[in-house]
């Protein structure tokens, strides 16, 4: 099998990046595709993080993902940026050719997808119209910082939803904090903190159905789905947290997926497809937390190794 | 870090962006910004690349309101390319082909 590469590993986030340092260690050549301009996927996005084990005192996102390019690289990883893979095929001798956005195609003995997630959009009137720059957005970081002392909207009760309320009490005067359940899902401390917040105005048991505003966003209707009333809440921010689509639509024909998308993996994160190697926020998991999607990297790159040992 | 992208505020905006000869290239950016992040070594080349042609300098709209209010800025990274005192052209997000794609919007004004 003759191959630009032993792996290729798409997807330059935590798992991609962690799969890549034990892959590199194993003196597997290996290249890391990274669609972005600069490493961390949706980490890069993240103004702390507070959890993963040993950073006791947290780590931006930022910190976090320059220091795992770090350490992909001195294994001697190459990795690209703005290099997103547009497609995958497997070929008669079982090596895999990736093609890139620029046209060009690399081939490699195994590949590992590490393409992660991205947000779910809310299906609702004024989202799409408003998205961006208008006031609909879904990373708190990047847009949070403009919308001093006005009110604004938070839509979602997991961990994302709450962690980035959590960072729009920075700057926003009220946060309606929209929720359809009655309480939120997210982890225990991250809830205390928040609900703490004098900030914060939760609206249980709502969902929006519109989103007004010609140019900028002017409000919100949501719905109490016990009473069944709507009210107008007057906004001029809608931050939206509601879940995750995986970046599953390059292999759906290639491997098998649950109902959401997620890609299925056994233990050793094998796909059915003998070399082609699937890890972290792309999967199913039982957890979607850094620690775990890390480990998931490094399995897939000792499954990779073995996977090559035993076709020499 | 930056050894060709100067930091401007809301005090010298006047004199260094708008006052300037040349074509001024302007990162709005935050610390806790990842985009923003991602795109500053771009930016760091871009003002490397144009050295002595066009101005390259950086504002914190975490430590400036004034002049990213001004200028309708509603989210990071912005890059807004003045000349003579006006806005001539506009990123919002990180764009895609970042070096060739700021490069043009400089060699625009150049040209």
């Amino acid at each position: 099998m003759q191959a630009d590469y032993d792996v290729i590993i798409i997807g330059g986030g935590p798992t991609g990046l962690a799969a890549a340092v034990y892959t590199g260690r194993s003196l597997l050549k290996t290249l890391v595709l990274e669609k972005q301009l600069g490493p961390g996927g949706q980490v890069a996005l993240t103004a702390a993080i507070d959890n993963y084990p040993g950073f006791a005192d947290g780590i931006s996102g930022g910190d976090f993902a320059d220091a795992f390019l770090k350490h992909a690289r001195r294994f001697g990883a190459e990795v690209r940026f703005e290099a997103g893979a547009t497609g995958i095929e497997r070929e008669d001798d079982g090596a895999f050719a990736v093609g890139l956005s620029d046209g060009s195609k690399v081939t490699a003995k195994a590949v590992i997808l590490a393409m992660g997630r991205h947000p779910r959009k809310l299906e609702v009137e004024g989202y799409d119209r408003l998205f961006g720059y208008g006031g609909v957005s879904v990373c708190a970081t990047c847009d949070g910082a403009f919308y001093r002392n006005v009110p604004v909207a938070v839509v979602g009760g997991g961990n994302s939803a709450v962690e980035e309320g959590q960072f729009l009490t920075r700057y926003a005067s009220d946060i309606y904090s929209i929720h359809r359940r009655d309480h939120f899902t997210a982890q225990k401390i991250l809830i205390e903190e928040y609900l703490h917040q004098p900030k914060v105005k939760p609206v249980w048991n709502s969902v929006v159905e519109e989103i007004y505003g010609d140019k900028e966003v002017e409000g919100v209707r949501v719905r109490n789905l016990q009473s069944d009333k709507a009210e107008e809440l007057a906004v001029k921010a809608v931050f939206v947290f509601i879940g995750w689509i995986p970046n599953s639509e390059m292999v759906k024909e290639m491997v098998d997926l649950d109902e959401q998308g997620r890609v299925i993996v056994n233990e050793l994160m094998e796909t059915k497809v003998p070399g082609l190697f699937a890890a972290g926020d792309l999967c199913v998991r039982p957890i979607y937390q850094l620690a775990n999607v890390v480990a998931d990297g490094v399995q897939a790159a000792v499954s990779v190794e073995k996977y090559l040992e035993s076709r020499k | 870090m930056s050894q060709f992208v100067a930091e401007v505020t809301d005090a010298n905006w006047e004199s260094e962006v708008l006052g300037s000869d040349r074509p001024v290239l302007v990162d709005f950016w935050a610390a806790w910004c990842g985009p923003c992040r991602m795109l500053a070594p771009t930016v760091e080349s871009i003002a490397e690349k144009f050295q002595g042609q066009a101005k390259v300098v950086k504002i914190n709209v975490d430590e400036n309101i004034e002049s990213p209010a001004k200028y309708g800025i509603r989210g990071i990274p912005t890059l807004i390319l003045f000349n003579r005192g006006q806005e001539v052209d506009r990123h919002v997000g990180v764009p895609s082909n970042a070096l060739a794609a700021i490069s043009q919007m400089i060699e625009r004004q150049l040209a």
